[in-house]
């Protein structure tokens, strides 16, 4: 399924430290740790800081992850408590797991 | 609420600071705009306008109040909406540039989001604050934020979110228009209202006979006075208008400047003067009775006097009238070309009531005639209830009279039975009611003219014959006799009877007259015969009385002379 070259662009929106925001980068760094592990950029974008970055990737909820690379473009919301969707949201394991 | 006071400290606190929409007649309906610093929401079905509504208050905002505004747009692409406004001459482009439009297409797939844990809306709010902040904008309008609930499926979280941003919006004191979809039962689909409590408005699209109506109506306004009627109102290529009444209270102008008819005899019938200046005329008739040609002859007389004149034909194209009048002696050609009167002629199914009422003021504000004809009102009926043909009426009526225009209406009415009703029942709103009546006797039809009411002025009771000849209109009294009213050919002969009796008379009275004269000269050739004979028979006696005298005195001579001479003998 993984090829071996490609590499996981992940962009993860927040807006300030909230609990959410924070939950969510600990439980992404986690499974990217466990599943990803030398694979993946993890950009961490702090939309209080950068505002006009929102509209660029269509952001309305916070926290998103957007995964831009490999295709197709995904969008996750939420603090990602469930790693089942998330590692499907990212393709690392296909939707209906055998 | 203490917030858009607050923020005013020169507004009294009883008002309700109000953001004017631009909008025509919108702004009237609610006393001054949308509520300032809240939300406002306008639903209605597809197609009704609420994206346009929205996008006008915006721009209108930008153009003529200095009031920047961000227009959040979650169904069309930006470009897309540039250029679904451009043909209203929204240029949205150029506002952009100007920094004082800011567009933002919120793009929700479903097809790309994952929904996992706990999530809320920050990044929108981060979104429209930034873009609020880096125009300054005043006003917002989120169209539509419903599209939300079709992209994200955790409902609790974005109605919380949508709650937590209409306040937000209040606190930063921007005036906000939300759109919705009218849903089943409810105003909107996810009963939006329930978030917005200052100020509904609800549009609607209304189909009847084939012809839509646009109507709006203000459901809800809370601090403010408003009218709660449904008012039609249009999008044309200037953008929306709404129509209010406009003027609900009777406190018009008046003129007492009188305005020929263009008909002396019917001037004659008026007081000898002809109309008000600034009422309203109806002449109604059934087919064929001229009642065009009684308005085209009003419409004659005011370009004649130099007046502007507009003519709204519903049945007869211009070239036609001007053709028609042609015959009858007026040239209206001639006025046309000099500016004076414009026609306005369209198919009464062109568009529904409210857009030939909005074509009308348009044409009235554009080309500010002194006189304006509609010919007939009763074409109106087949793109409206006979109510909504009256409303109609009564708004153009007040509208007209406000601008101290005069107004000629023709009627047809469709059955002679109902004589004394016109069909739109405008009859009480009208000045002036004349009434063309065919009268039918003697195997032709003739026209009769009355006039029905005349307020304000002196006018004959009489029934005139109203006769079209090659010269123009004129109207002539009718005989009245034994026979009861003749008009045409019966009149005409009824006259010819009289001449006739006239000199029939002449001719026997001049016949005894000779009589008597020749009795008069028997009598003197009698008379002087007799005083010849008197004086014959006078001659004789007088001659014998003589002769009698004369021998008396020869014989006293000769009785003297004989005394003497035998006196002699003595």
């Amino acid at each position: 399924m993984e090829e071996e070259q490609e590499i996981w662009e992940l962009r993860l929106y927040v807006a300030g430290k909230t609990p959410k925001s924070l939950l969510a980068l600990a439980n992404l760094k986690n499974y990217c740790e466990r599943h990803l592990k030398g694979k993946y950029q993890l950009e961490v974008v702090d939309l209080l800081q950068q505002p006009q970055l929102a509209e660029g990737d269509q952001i309305l909820a916070i926290p998103t992850l957007v995964k831009k690379v490999p295709e197709p473009i995904r969008k996750i919301i939420g603090d990602l408590s469930n790693e089942e969707k998330v590692l499907v949201g990212l393709n690392i394991r296909p939707a209906t797991p055998v | 609420m203490s917030q858009t006071v607050s923020d005013r400290p020169n507004a009294p606190l009883y008002t309700l600071p109000k953001a004017p929409t631009g909008i025509t007649g919108l702004d009237e309906i609610t006393g001054g705009g949308l509520p300032q610093g809240r939300p406002t929401l306008i639903c209605g079905s597809a197609g009704c306008g609420k994206t346009l509504f929205s996008m006008e208050f915006i721009v209108r905002g930008a153009m003529q109040f200095g009031e920047p505004g961000v227009f959040m747009t979650f169904e069309e692409k930006t470009e897309e909406l540039v250029m679904n406004v451009a043909s209203l001459g929204f240029d949205l482009t150029q506002l952009q540039a100007d920094k004082l439009l800011r567009l933002d297409y919120v793009h929700v797939e479903r097809q790309e989001i994952e929904e996992t844990g706990e999530y809320d809306l920050e990044g929108l709010f981060i979104r429209l604050g930034h873009a609020i902040d880096s125009i300054g904008a005043k006003r917002v309008v989120l169209d539509t934020i419903e599209t939300l609930f079709s992209g994200l499926t955790n409902q609790g979280i974005i109605r919380a979110e949508i709650r937590r941003l209409f306040e937000w919006l209040r606190n930063k004191g921007v005036t906000t228009v939300i759109t919705g979809e009218k849903g089943d039962g409810t105003l909107t689909r996810q009963g939006l209202e329930e978030y917005v409590s200052d100020c509904v408005i609800l549009l609607d699209h209304r189909v009847s006979n084939q012809i839509s109506t646009r109507l709006l109506r203000v459901v809800k306004y809370r601090g403010g006075v408003h009218g709660t009627n449904e008012y039609p109102f249009l999008i044309d290529e200037e953008g929306i208008s709404v129509l209010p009444v406009t003027s609900l209270t009777l406190d018009k102008p008046v003129s007492s400047e009188r305005v020929s008819t263009g008909i002396a005899a019917l001037d004659k019938m008026l007081d000898g003067k002809g109309f008000f200046r600034g009422s309203s005329i109806l002449v109604s008739g059934t087919a064929g009775t001229g009642k065009t040609s009684i308005a085209a002859s009003f419409a004659n007389e005011t370009c004649q006097r130099g007046e502007r004149c507009m003519y709204f034909a519903f049945e007869e194209s211009p070239q036609q009238i001007c053709r028609n009048m042609d015959s009858i002696g007026m040239n209206l050609q001639q006025h046309v070309d000099a500016g004076l009167l414009r026609f306005h002629a369209s198919r009464p199914t062109l568009n529904g009531l409210e857009m030939h009422l909005v074509a009308i003021h348009k044409a009235v504000k554009t080309f500010k005639p002194t006189t304006i004809v509609l010919d007939p009102i009763t074409n109106l009926i087949t793109v409206g209830a006979m109510s909504e043909v009256k409303s109609m009426l009564i708004r153009l009526i007040d509208f007209l009279q406000t601008e101290q225009i005069t107004v000629l209406f023709t009627a047809l009415s469709l059955n002679t039975v109902i004589q004394e009703q016109t069909d739109e029942g405008v009859s009480s709103l009208v000045d002036v009611w004349l009434s063309v009546k065919d009268i039918e006797f003697n195997g032709e039809r003739n026209r009769g003219l009355y006039v029905m009411k005349s307020r304000g002025m002196k006018h004959s009771n009489q029934i005139r014959e109203f006769i079209i000849t090659d010269s123009g209109l004129d109207l002539v009294d009718v005989y009245l006799g034994p026979e009861g009213i003749l008009t045409g050919s019966a009149r005409e002969a009824q006259e010819l009877l009289q001449e006739t009796g006239v000199a029939l008379r002449d001719h026997a009275v001049s016949r005894k007259d000779r009589e008597i004269e020749r009795k008069r000269s028997v009598l003197e050739s009698r008379v002087s015969a007799l005083r010849e004979e008197f004086e014959s028979v006078q001659e004789e006696l007088n001659r014998s009385y003589v002769e009698d005298e004369l021998r008396n005195e020869v014989l006293e001579k000769n009785r003297a002379q004989l005394t003497r001479s035998r006196h002699k003998e003595d």
